[in-house]
């Protein structure tokens, strides 16, 4: 019997994987040894720490170029600037879970598992500090996304799916208000999750079949070489890509979102919106950049109906919501359409400003969900539109903010989602993909009617018996607020510094 | 020199967060001064254009150019030559004059410093939209009008501002995308986004020149606006407040204009042949529309504001000639619409606050009820429609002449019903003022008399009108060399 020899192990580069890991892992033991006054303070801080120093590793080895663990990780530009992307965003959101100071005890329910309504429900929604777990869970959604985004083979991408897509199904069940709509959104999302996840396991058992591996780099070469059936490969990819696309909210896999987007605690619908869609989209981005580039002229088509498919039902829908949370769902669902649109450019470009929208999108749509946890009134959150009218008049800095939001949205010049947009349609442009451009501008305009409607209604309606007010944000809120808003402005006016940047990290390594 | 450039645009910006963030009468005070520094800051921009010989095209007198973002090949270029000169100082003193206006007296629901503060930010936009020389650098500026406006309309409006607003806004939305498609189809087959490197056509096909002009083409039309696509522009004017009412006529519609001369033509010039005959059917179409619709509008601020149509129709059919007595004449025109215009609507609202209406059927015997209020909008009248010795007269005129000097049978149609629709302006403006000053009184106005501050504000727009109509050298000067360079550059 021959000796098995272990892969080597480059530390330093799956470093700050490895620090989140191990943090959550202590944090869920905290939560067994510390006292639950300590906890929270303790946990928040671990969490914080953590994410931090992972972050500063992903900086220190921002040079590294290199395939470890045997080959199924790979460290290389885009890994390192979308680590560094989710993990900034991660602590954004990471603040706006940890904030309690609009709702006592936060907003996450103490103890899920409690009947809905019961006489016990009443009690801890009155009395009981919102449950701690959420931070390592938090830290193991994070931690499974950096690994996603690394991952070098499709069971990588497989397992790093699940670990980070786990935590999110728990994390949606746990609202403190509206626990029925959470419990709900959480199931859905964990059912439909479940489906995509058998799709994506299905289409790795084909690729194998086909290739006879799971790395890239092997697809890749068969790809080209192989004298398998292509039946295989074609039925492999679709059932990848319906995974992937499930985790990016495209149509026709987007119909989780809304419901999942309502019903979970906004600063989770946050980390939702923001980081689970750098994940999705940088392994849509690996799958097809580097294992089926290949065969790019064969998807190509398919997955442009994809995208414009995504664009529309996203604009359209969103004009006929009532909800705040439910429309910037269907913002989301639209975004996720350009950021297609960029991904199909198939360019270094196309690599390059698809990062740059990722990030940008990220940073603005954590704040609108930021300030959606501001407007309140008794019952928890107002979210219902017509809640909003006036709220220009009772509290015109937020309703200020969120109105810079919407038109970064909207794609305003001077605001990032201009410079995003503009970068991911250019590069479609380089690419010849001129009718994606064509759909991209004309649902713009489309979405920039319920945004429009949005601010007309806060600024120019009377302030109503009904219009909620606006609580003062906790330190933490009003710190993630800041950042998202500066760093909409900055990419607005001054997004050369972070497109080099993109420029520089697009390559990948097979 | 060129560091002006940055402070024309600089200085309003400033003036617009000071307003914004001190108290009202404060407020309002920072901002007319930003708006006067802004005014003189643009004036020494002139250079004498003998100096402009160069190769064909964009011949900028100043420029500056900074490399924005370099990933996207985007620039900070800036540049003023004869074409932008002259809308560059009349969009200034316009704003200075809005500003002090509402130094005096603000619009109902008061906050004078917010409105002077989104007036200051408009002024940004058009300065910015006339100065740039990259094309997303411009389509950036032409954006940055619309939001503001669109408050200006929304909050300080008459009674139907919520409708107008929204019209206003969705037309303009829909310019702004086509002219978006229209910018990314250049930039994407040109390769540059610098609009002097662009001028003539350079390597672009026929075919993109087409489709790019007919994208360009139609965004600047929603602006400007051209028959069929004006009807935003009489519920805009009509429920604006008074200042909102004369930049908008005075220089927002400008950016259209402007934008078709620099950026259409100039980028697409084989697009525009293609497209001239259209573009001049349409044009004399708007003459002729909207000089009948005049006559039969009973009020006195949607008159104004289809009259409007009319004039544009005149500018737009001097640049569908692509003749260089047109392209002078659309400038010129271009220039005395703005003031003339902006003295109306200024006129309009100093008669509605006064006698708390606009139905012409309510209003008469102004010459003897406010004989000086009568005399000036007597004044403002005959030159909007086009007396020789006043601004109106060479923008109309010229224009004619540069379509029956283009021959044909197709422009001498256009140019003799263009004569005949110049013929209805001083039809329904004799109406007006039949309705208007003289009849018998109705209804007494209050107070008879002008406040100084409305005499200081209209005063401006007085001497221009009559100094451009009895030299309009001061405008066709210092356009005479760009507009060759222009035309040189097309093949």
């Amino acid at each position: 019997m021959e000796d098995l020899s272990l892969p080597k192990i480059d530390y330093a580069a799956v470093a700050p994987m490895l620090i989140l890991f191990g943090v959550a892992c202590v944090g869920v033991l905290f939560e067994g040894v510390l006292p639950k006054a300590a906890r929270r303070v303790t946990q928040l801080v671990l969490a914080l720490l953590g994410l931090v120093a992972a972050l500063s590793v992903i900086v220190w080895q921002s040079d590294t170029r290199v395939l470890t663990a045997g080959g199924a990780v790979a460290i290389d530009g885009p890994t390192l600037f979308l680590q560094g992307a989710i993990i900034v965003l991660g602590i954004m959101a990471l603040l706006l879970i940890g904030d309690r100071a609009m709702e006592h005890g936060g907003a996450f329910v103490a103890q899920a598992a409690i009947t809905v309504g019961s006489e016990a429900d009443r009690k801890q929604a009155v009395k009981e500090q919102g449950a701690t777990e959420v931070y390592p869970l938090t830290v193991f959604a994070i931690a499974g996304m950096l690994l996603f985004v690394a991952a070098n083979d499709l069971l990588t991408m497989f397992v790093a799916l699940e670990v980070f897509s786990l935590p999110l199904y728990l994390l949606c069940a746990l609202a403190r208000r509206r626990r029925l709509l959470s419990q709900e959104a959480a199931l859905k999302y964990f059912l439909l999750g479940a489906y995509a996840s058998a799709f994506f396991l299905f289409g790795v058992a084909l690729v194998y079949g086909f290739a006879g591996g799971v790395e890239f780099g092997t697809i890749h070469d068969s790809v080209t070489e192989s004298t398998q059936s292509t039946v295989l490969l074609y039925a492999g990819l679709a059932m990848i890509a319906i995974g992937l696309l499930f985790k990016a909210a495209a149509a026709p896999f987007h119909v989780w979102t809304p419901d999942v987007y309502q019903g979970a605690p906004t600063p989770i619908t946050g980390l939702m919106a923001a980081c689970t869609k750098v994940a999705a989209f940088g392994g849509l981005l690996r799958v097809l950049y580097v294992g089926f580039d290949g065969v790019a002229w064969d998807y190509t088509p398919i997955l442009g109906v994809v995208a414009v498919l995504t664009m529309l039902i996203g604009a359209v829908l969103a004009v006929t919501q009532t909800d705040i949370k439910r429309l910037l769902a269907y913002s989301s669902i639209a975004n996720a359409g350009y950021l297609l649109v960029g991904v199909l450019a198939l360019s270094k470009d196309g690599l390059s400003s698809t990062m740059f929208y990722l990030v940008a999108y990220g940073f603005t749509v954590i704040a609108a969900f930021g300030v959606v946890t501001l407007v309140r009134d008794a019952d928890g959150e107002a979210t219902h539109l017509s809640r909003w009218a006036g709220l220009g008049r009772r509290s015109p800095l937020y309703a200020g903010i969120f109105t810079f939001i919407l038109l970064a949205f909207a794609g305003i010049p001077l605001t990032s989602g201009f410079i995003a947009k503009f970068a991911v349609f250019g590069a479609a442009l380089d690419s010849g993909e001129a009718w994606l451009v064509v759909f991209g501008v004309v649902t713009s305009m489309l979405l920039a009617f319920p945004y429009l409607r949005v601010v007309v209604m806060m600024w120019l309606s009377e302030p109503g018996e009904s219009t909620p007010t606006v609580s003062i944000p906790g330190g933490l809120t009003a710190a993630a607020l800041v950042i998202g808003v500066v760093a909409t402005l900055v990419l607005g006016v001054a997004p050369a510094p972070l497109l080099d940047l993109t420029t520089s990290a697009a390559d990948f390594v097979r | 020199m060129n560091a002006l450039l940055i402070v024309v645009l600089a200085v309003p910006a400033a003036g617009a967060a000071a307003a914004a963030l001190l108290p009202d009468r404060v407020g309002r005070i920072a901002g007319t001064v930003a708006a006067a520094v802004a005014l003189l800051a643009s004036l020494p921009l002139y250079r004498d254009s003998w100096f402009s010989y160069g190769p064909a095209g964009v011949r900028p007198w100043h420029e500056v150019d900074y490399s924005w973002v370099p990933a996207l090949n985007l620039h900070f270029h800036l540049g003023v030559d004869g074409v932008s000169y002259p809308l560059v100082v009349l969009t200034a003193l316009l704003t200075l004059l809005c500003c002090g206006f509402t130094l005096w007296r603000a619009p109902e629901p008061g906050r004078g410093n917010t409105l002077v503060a989104l007036l200051l930010v408009i002024e940004v936009g058009i300065l910015g939209t006339f100065l740039a020389l990259d094309l997303v650098l411009f389509f950036v500026f032409f954006e940055v009008v619309l939001l503001p406006m669109y408050a200006v309309i929304a909050v300080w409006g008459d009674r139907d501002r919520a409708h107008a607003a929204r019209k206003f806004v969705l037309y303009t939305l829909f310019g702004s995308v086509l002219l978006l498609v229209g910018v990314f189809t250049v930039v994407a087959s040109a390769g540059t986004a610098d609009i002097v490197a662009l001028t003539g056509g350079g390597e672009l096909s026929r075919t993109t020149q087409l489709v790019a002009f007919t994208l360009l083409a139609i965004g600047f039309a929603v602006k400007s606006p051209l028959w069929p696509l004006h009807t935003w522009l009489p519920d805009a004017h009509t429920q604006a407040p008074t200042v909102g009412s004369v930049i908008l006529a005075g220089v927002l519609l400008k950016m259209g204009t402007y934008g078709l001369i620099r950026v259409a033509v100039g980028v697409a010039p084989e697009g525009a042949r293609w497209a001239a005959p259209v573009l001049g059917v349409l044009a004399v179409a708007a003459i002729i529309i909207g000089s009948l619709v005049c006559l039969a509008q009973t009020e006195l601020k949607r008159l104004i504001a289809y009259s409007s149509v009319g004039h544009m129709g005149f500018v737009l059919l001097g640049i569908a000639t692509l003749t260089a007595t047109g392209i002078q004449a659309a400038l010129i025109g271009n220039v005395a619409h703005g003031v003339i215009t902006g003295l109306l609507f200024f006129l309009a609202g100093a008669i509605k606050e006064r006698a708390h209406t606009g139905d012409l059927a309510q209003l008469g015997g102004l010459r003897e009820t406010a004989p000086r209020l009568a005399g000036v909008l007597g004044f403002a009248a005959i030159a909007s429609l086009g007396l020789p010795g006043l601004a109106g007269f060479w923008g109309e005129a010229f224009a004619v002449v540069a379509a029956i000097d283009r021959g044909g049978p197709l422009w001498t149609t256009l140019g003799v019903v263009a004569a005949v629709g110049g013929a209805l302006t001083a039809a329904y403006f004799l109406r007006l003022l039949r309705r208007v000053t003289h009849g018998p009184a109705i209804g007494s106005l209050a107070p008879p008399t002008l406040a100084p501050v409305e005499v200081a504000a209209w005063a401006p727009l007085v001497v221009l009108a009559l100094a451009v109509g009895l030299v309009p050298g001061l405008v066709l000067g210092m356009a005479d060399g760009p507009v060759q360079a222009l035309l040189e550059a097309l093949p």
